[in-house]
């Protein structure tokens, strides 16, 4: 088996009061593209503080690329480039001396042809030399992307990068995370936008309150947890059969929810047989926000993969 | 995008191109000289601010306690009361501005969010320690010199020992800026900075005979004196330019050498540990 990207083994992170991570497990692949959803207060800038070594887990291990976070945090860090959730940025220096001081942290002197490349692949060029407190917020969120790329990390975490971020960046971002997703980094993605981890990650976790409640690939995880969605407009009442399949009803028209697509014929059959004549009908998946907030707010739930 | 797409290390290669055991000691150099410069940057882009100002104050307190008490006091026996106060303003805006470098340097970093940008990167505690503390150091030596070269232009006082002067200044910058390293470490808020600086750090190094010579006061206040490392800084430093002191040079070197390696005990274990630093 590869190195995995990120493991994470039994990690549990407490705080006098909370116990924001309870027991988490995961292990993401080298070249994945890994979404982290959950509703604020779940834990997963928490996790992500961990994998990054500005937290330090209570119990449990976590590897960056095979290299512990605490005893061999060095290498670990390294191999991970973290593009935190807060607009920070220090005022006191220049978009590139930003990027220079960046670099020499992690051992890098005369990294300017990359950094060069870094500031043009993220429109940086025209305020490279402006001072960090004269940008914009969404430039200082492309800074931010910079600065984690400075070294070159295999890993890259980003922790909800879009938030607050015109769509034009926002875009303008994803294409570029996509093409370092493509040329083998691993990236690791936490959002509040559910649709753009549908549109982005290949397997997704779910965290609620410190535990993952889901975590499989995306498409998976939209099959098994929504099935198929039908919505009737029938002309007569509902057959009782189907009753337990209602997800919602305005006036005559009802929502089912339908195991597999080959049920619809039974839902059908069903109408037929009670004499409903159906004057509409629409059969589609459900979305990933409804997928996710069923999870979230089904207690019984808890799937570690 | 090209270069990305050509370079950009796939994990497998990333690993590989890590550099070996050699090299990660030099690039680890490399990691420490950068933060010590960007502290040193940091200060030096508002030196009106951080060396001028200070400057400044000190040469009116010069000004004015010297035209105030110039008269009245000898403090040692033949030394003009001028003179006598020199070295001890030098010292204590040496003392002070240490502290305020890394002080404020890591509450400003603490509030603005941006100490991420150290704390991500494979620096060590070490490294973190000596950078914050060498640039504190700095900082101060370049405003005492400051203080110096304007006060002595006023009053300048003999050169008796230049080798107890520079030890006791750089001893004193590095034990201050150690202290600013805690102070802020511990504060998590501005005002609560304020309070060190103006409740501790303030009252130590006015009372510690930055304007008068211990041996005026009363028994009480000088036995009080006595336990104040600052006294110990301030008179030791003294003692290079008029070879005499209150105290023993050597007794006040041990005093705030001492005082010294306890602190930077107590710094570097907080940033080993994380302490309020790594949640």
């Amino acid at each position: 088996m590869s190195i995995p990207a990120i493991e994470a083994r039994d990690v549990v992170k407490r705080y006098p009061r909370v116990t924001a991570l309870d027991g988490v497990s995961l292990r993401i692949e080298p070249g994945e593209f890994f979404g982290l959803l959950g509703p604020n207060g779940a834990g997963k800038t928490t996790l992500i503080s961990i994998v990054a070594g500005l937290a330090r887990a209570t119990s449990g291990r976590v590897t960056v690329m095979g290299h512990d976070v605490v005893s061999d945090y060095r290498t670990a860090r390294r191999c991970l480039g973290v593009v935190p959730q807060e607009l920070v940025f220090d005022p006191f220096f220049t978009v590139r001396e930003t990027l220079r001081i960046q670099s020499g942290y992690f051992g890098l002197r005369r990294n300017d042809d990359w950094i060069d490349e870094v500031i043009a692949n993220l429109d940086l060029g025209a305020k490279a030399d402006a001072n960090m407190r004269s940008l914009s917020g969404g430039m200082k969120r492309r800074v931010l992307v910079a600065q984690a790329l400075v070294h070159r990390p295999p890993v890259i975490v980003l922790d909800e990068p879009t938030a607050g971020v015109d769509v034009e960046l926002r875009q303008g971002l994803w294409h570029f995370v996509r093409r370092l997703n493509k040329d083998g980094h691993t990236i690791v993605l936490t959002t509040h936008y559910l649709e753009e981890a549908q549109q982005m990650c290949e397997r997704i976790a779910m965290l609620k309150a410190g535990r993952i409640v889901a975590m499989e690939p995306t498409r998976q995880l939209l099959a098994r947890l929504s099935g198929v969605q039908m919505a009737l407009k029938l002309r007569g009442p509902l057959p009782a059969a189907l009753v337990p399949q209602l997800i919602e009803q305005s006036g005559d028209r009802y929502v089912l929810k339908v195991g597999q697509p080959a049920d619809v014929e039974a839902v059908l059959a069903a109408c037929r047989n009670a004499g409903s004549q159906i004057d509409d009908i629409e059969v589609g998946h459900a979305d990933l926000e409804e997928v996710f907030l069923q999870v979230m707010s089904d207690p019984g739930q808890k799937r570690a993969a | 995008m090209n270069r990305i797409e050509h370079e950009a290390l796939a994990p497998a290669s990333a690993l590989g191109a890590l550099p070996a055991s050699a090299d990660r000691a030099a690039s680890s150099l490399v990691g420490f000289r950068t933060l010590l410069y960007k502290e040193m940057l940091r200060f030096w882009k508002v030196s009106f601010q951080t060396i001028a100002a200070p400057v400044l104050t000190g040469v009116l307190y010069l000004l004015v306690f010297g035209h105030v008490l110039g008269q009245r006091v000898e403090a040692f026996a033949g030394v003009p009361y001028n003179a006598f106060l020199v070295p001890g303003l030098v010292m204590m805006s040496l003392l002070q501005n240490a502290f305020a470098n890394s002080s404020s340097s890591l509450i400003q970093s603490k509030l603005m969010g941006n100490l991420v940008f150290v704390l991500l990167p494979p620096l060590s505690h070490l490294e973190f320690f000596a950078a914050y503390t060498l640039s504190s150091v700095l900082r101060g030596v370049l405003v005492g010199l400051g203080v110096f070269l304007v006060t002595a232009c006023i009053a300048l006082p003999p050169v008796n020992a230049p080798l107890w002067i520079v030890l006791f200044g750089l001893l004193g910058a590095a034990l201050l800026g150690v202290l600013g390293i805690i102070a802020g470490i511990v504060s998590d808020k501005f005002d609560q900075l304020a309070a060190f600086q103006n409740f501790i750090i303030v009252p130590a190094t006015f009372l510690s005979g930055v304007f008068y010579s211990v041996h005026g006061l009363a028994p009480f206040w000088q036995w009080l004196s006595r336990l104040n490392p600052f006294f110990y800084m301030i008179d030791g430093f003294r003692y290079g330019f008029f070879a005499q002191s209150d105290v023993d040079p050597w007794v006040s070197l041990a005093v705030v050498s001492a005082s010294l390696l306890v602190a930077a005990a107590i710094a570097i274990r907080m940033l080993a540990t994380g302490y309020k630093l790594r949640g």
